[in-house]
């Protein structure tokens, strides 16, 4: 009887002595690592594509970024890391850049990532065959030859991007471009699997078919309902990664996600408007808010078909004066969004706020300034204008508070006109509007971001907003050593003619599970990548 | 019969087809398009992609091409939107899932509707009665969108036995909720109906003579006055049998089924056009082809109706 009793009791010790051995540690702050090492997180839509370059939405740019890894990727901060990139080297002209490529890295069938398979992505990504709908940033990143393919006036194989080796990448570009490596972190630049992509068609990003060299691969799609992702053991950095398993949950309420997070279902999801105070003081470690490049602002007719007033400086002046961001910011939204006097937001790096009048004043100033404004302008009994947004709660919130100011404070009687989401950029985009709602999210983290939008020509421009001077500036900020000088003069120049009234820089706003480890608040362009996170014991 | 059959499924093509036409027309009325987006297409990679499908045809051809691949070819065309996925992946995907609840849906309405009028009926006046009653018009007062976060937040949040929402392959827990959602308020509007009928056919004279012939109770219900108290009821039933098959859009979004609802909202937020139109197009089938069916069930309830 004695010899089970003391084999199980030595299988108990065996037990005991492995179990603890068996929970891992986080290799570099030695946090205690959680056994299940999966991460779900709420998204609001379900993704258009994940195709490298077909791929056009955040959602589908977040799964995008986890499959498939191009020249560098972005650290919690936002700072460029080697990708499939070792190093580059620019010429002194800096347009022509070469990019050195690791020779470890591999696809998820075990093939080797060259530098054809960057040039094979490029050429894709503007091939008016694909047409893909982000051809235009091959065009933006100036590319020799990118706007005479897209037209069709030359073959895709005349592109200046050019496999020197299967591990040097060199790209010819029109026209010096400092910030060039910058933009390789977005998903339009990554390389693409030729034979996989032949062999397949428009099925190869199924999941039964794909193939990408990032650090996960797709293992399942349910569209509007889950897309799954798992560890890809050819991954060049594998030993590093820890998160095992993503799941993205799609939920189109945003109730129902908090709801759900809070049942425990979810790791992450975004703070319904207006319910951020209550959750903090509920959940004060998980209800997190960060800045965001992005900015909330009006933008004003200054075509033909405007209001006489409003082509009056100083009435654009006196609106944007009476509007109180504190309120708006500490009141109506209340989820940590930052009060803007400038256009491009601070967090944006090397971004230094110019030292405008407006910002510096109290609010009171500021009214008392206004009210002179349009006096001095003649309009002392009042003005009627239309403000346009497009449909949503947060949205009407913003308009009716500051409808209310220009009423009290300007006698200015506002009317206020919702639309549906297509019609109202039709609209806007035909100038068939007055003042008009409208946001804009850095492409990268640099001011020429936002400030291109204030150039004549630009696409997004939908103030028409047409001044040499700022054009002329932000010509010189292409080629310039330090184009900061440069975006200073220019948001002067904008605060004083006032084309757009910035009212507020977004947040990040999120309900973020303590168990999930190094979640990039930092990264203002909230460029995540799966295999930094972790999850911890609890 | 057979010839009624034939000449209504006839009168369904010019239908379609002005179903089709419509829809096209206020799609196309409808500003702005696929492309329409925050950061508008430059006019050469619009034109490209415009080109890619067939958007720089006259609207004409495109509606002509559009009816002949859905006729030649039964292709309901690409999405605008998912470009890994075309009309026909996107309702082969999303149809099941909707039909699935969708009709667990109908049987629970119907079974539970029907039992509660019918018991209310029998016992008329009674406790039993009354309380059938207020069940029925408590459930009619809670339509899909107010049940919803009800069973969220009891069932996920405050008890957590069920999921808050997903399909998982249709696992029964992920159909509790959605089913309850879904068929509450018809249980009320059916067990009323169904309550008020049979009263009025249990008052009526061939029910009186049966009563005197001394036929048993039970003969007099199942024989003789279910299936005229079932014809108003089954002409509620048939277009309640539609809306629930394929009106789910507020539970496709709020329980995230992966159903076609889904689907249909999007596509016309997106100017997915022929999304949109592959959809009404099958939702417009369904009801003539649901239509047709309880026609047929009418002359099996009611003798004196033949076709």
């Amino acid at each position: 009887m004695k010899t089970p009793n003391l084999f199980v009791a030595g299988l108990l010790a065996t037990t005991m002595m492995t179990a603890p051995a068996l929970a891992a540690n986080h290799p570099v702050t030695g946090e205690a690592l959680a056994d299940d090492q999966t991460f779900t997180y709420r998204v609001l839509d379900e993704h258009s594509s994940v195709d490298p370059q077909v791929v056009e939405d955040v959602t589908g740019s977040e799964i995008v970024r986890d499959l498939f890894e191009g020249l560098f990727n972005q650290d919690a901060d936002g700072n460029l890391v080697p990708g499939v990139a070792l190093s580059y080297e620019v010429n002194d002209a800096k347009d022509v850049f070469t990019f050195k490529l690791r020779d470890d890295a591999k696809w998820s069938n075990g093939d080797p990532v060259t530098a054809g398979d960057f040039v094979y992505g490029w050429q894709r990504l503007i091939d008016p065959e694909l047409a893909s709908p982000y051809s235009w940033f091959g065009e933006l990143m100036s590319i020799e030859n990118a706007a005479a393919i897209l037209a069709g006036e030359k073959p895709v194989t005349d592109l200046g991007a050019v496999a020197i080796d299967d591990h040097t990448l060199e790209v010819k570009l029109t026209s010096s471009l400092p910030y060039f490596p910058l933009m390789t972190t977005h998903a339009s630049t990554f390389p693409a699997p030729k034979s996989v992509i032949e062999a397949h068609g428009d099925d190869w990003t199924k999941p039964e078919n794909i193939v990408s060299n990032g650090a996960y691969v797709l293992t399942e799609h349910l569209p509007n309902e889950r897309s799954v992702r798992e560890r890809n053991a050819m991954y060049w950095d594998n030993d590093n990664t820890i998160i095992e398993k993503v799941v993205a949950l799609v939920i189109n309420d945003e109730n129902v996600a908090l709801t759900r997070y809070l049942a425990g279902e979810l790791d992450r999801t975004e703070v319904p408007a207006g319910q951020f105070p209550k959750l903090k003081t509920e959940h004060p470690d998980e209800a997190v808010s960060f800045p965001r490049l992005c900015s909330y602002y009006y933008t004003i007719n200054l075509t033909d078909t405007t209001p006489e007033a409003l082509k009056d400086q100083r009435v654009r002046q006196a609106l944007s004066l009476a509007v109180d961001r504190d309120i708006i910011v500490d009141k109506v939204l209340a989820g940590g969004q930052t009060a803007a006097y400038t256009f491009t937001p601070e967090a944006t790096a090397g971004f230094n706020i110019p030292a405008i009048d407006v910002a510096s004043m109290t609010q009171a100033e500021r009214d008392a300034k206004a009210k002179e404004l349009m006096a001095e302008a003649g309009y002392t009994d009042g003005l009627d204008l239309e403000l346009i947004y497009n449909t949503s709660e947060s949205h009407k919130k913003v308009a009716v508070a500051i409808s209310q100011m220009w009423k009290t404070k300007l006698g200015v009687n506002v009317e206020l006109a919702n639309q549906e989401w297509k019609v109202f950029l039709e609209t806007r985009g035909n100038q068939d509007y007055q003042v008009a709602r409208a946001g804009w999210c850095g492409d990268y983290n640099e001011a020429s971001t936002f400030l291109d939008l204030m150039q004549t020509g630009s696409g997004y421009n939908d103030a028409k907003y047409s001044n040499a001077k700022v054009d002329e500036l932000l010509g010189q900020a292409k080629t310039a050593a330090d184009p900061q000088p440069l975006y200073t003069m220019v948001e002067e120049i904008i605060a004083d003619e006032m084309p757009i009234i910035p009212i507020y820089h977004y947040a990040g706003v999120f309900m973020l599970d303590t168990d999930l480890g190094n979640w990039p608040v930092n990264n203002v362009e909230q460029n995540w990548y799966s295999k930094d996170l972790y999850k911890k014991a609890e | 019969m057979l010839n009624y059959v034939i000449r209504r499924l006839a009168v369904a093509i010019p239908t379609l087809l002005i179903l089709i036409i419509t829809c096209f027309i206020l799609m196309k009325i409808a500003p702005g398009g696929p492309f329409t987006s925050e950061r508008p297409l430059p006019p050469q990679v619009l034109a490209n992609i415009e080109a890619k499908y067939g958007l720089d045809k006259p609207q004409w051809l495109q509606l002509v091409d559009y009816v002949k691949n859905i006729v030649l070819h039964f292709d309901f065309g690409p999405s605008f939107k998912f470009k890994d996925r075309d009309v026909n992946d996107i309702i082969a995907q999303g149809l099941p899932i909707s039909l699935t609840y969708g009709f667990l849906s109908f049987v629970v309405a119907a079974v539970c509707g029907i039992a509660l009028g019918v018991t209310a009926a029998i016992r008329h006046n009674t406790w039993i009665d009354y309380f059938a009653v207020s069940l029925g018009i408590a459930a009619q007062a809670l339509p899909n969108f107010i049940m919803g976060p009800i069973l969220i937040l009891t069932f996920t949040l405050y008890l957590g036995w069920l999921p808050g929402g997903g399909w998982n392959g249709g696992q029964w827990p992920y159909l509790i909720m959605p089913v309850i959602a879904l068929s509450t308020s018809f249980i009320g509007s059916i067990s009323r109906l169904t309550r008020s009928s049979m009263l009025e056919v249990m008052n009526s004279n061939f029910i009186r003579t049966a009563k005197a012939k001394g036929l048993s109770t039970s003969t007099i219900l199942w024989r003789h006055a279910m299936k005229p108290t079932m014809l108003p009821v089954i002409s509620y039933l048939g277009p309640v049998f539609v809306y629930v098959l394929t009106g789910s859009v507020f539970v496709d979004l709020y329980f995230s089924t992966g159903g076609l609802g889904q689907s249909y909202v999007g596509s016309a937020l997106n100017r997915d056009y022929s999304v949109l139109l592959g959809v009404t197009i099958l939702y417009g089938s369904l009801t003539v082809i649901v239509n047709l069916l309880t026609d047929l069930a009418y002359a099996w309830f009611d003798p004196k109706i033949r076709f």
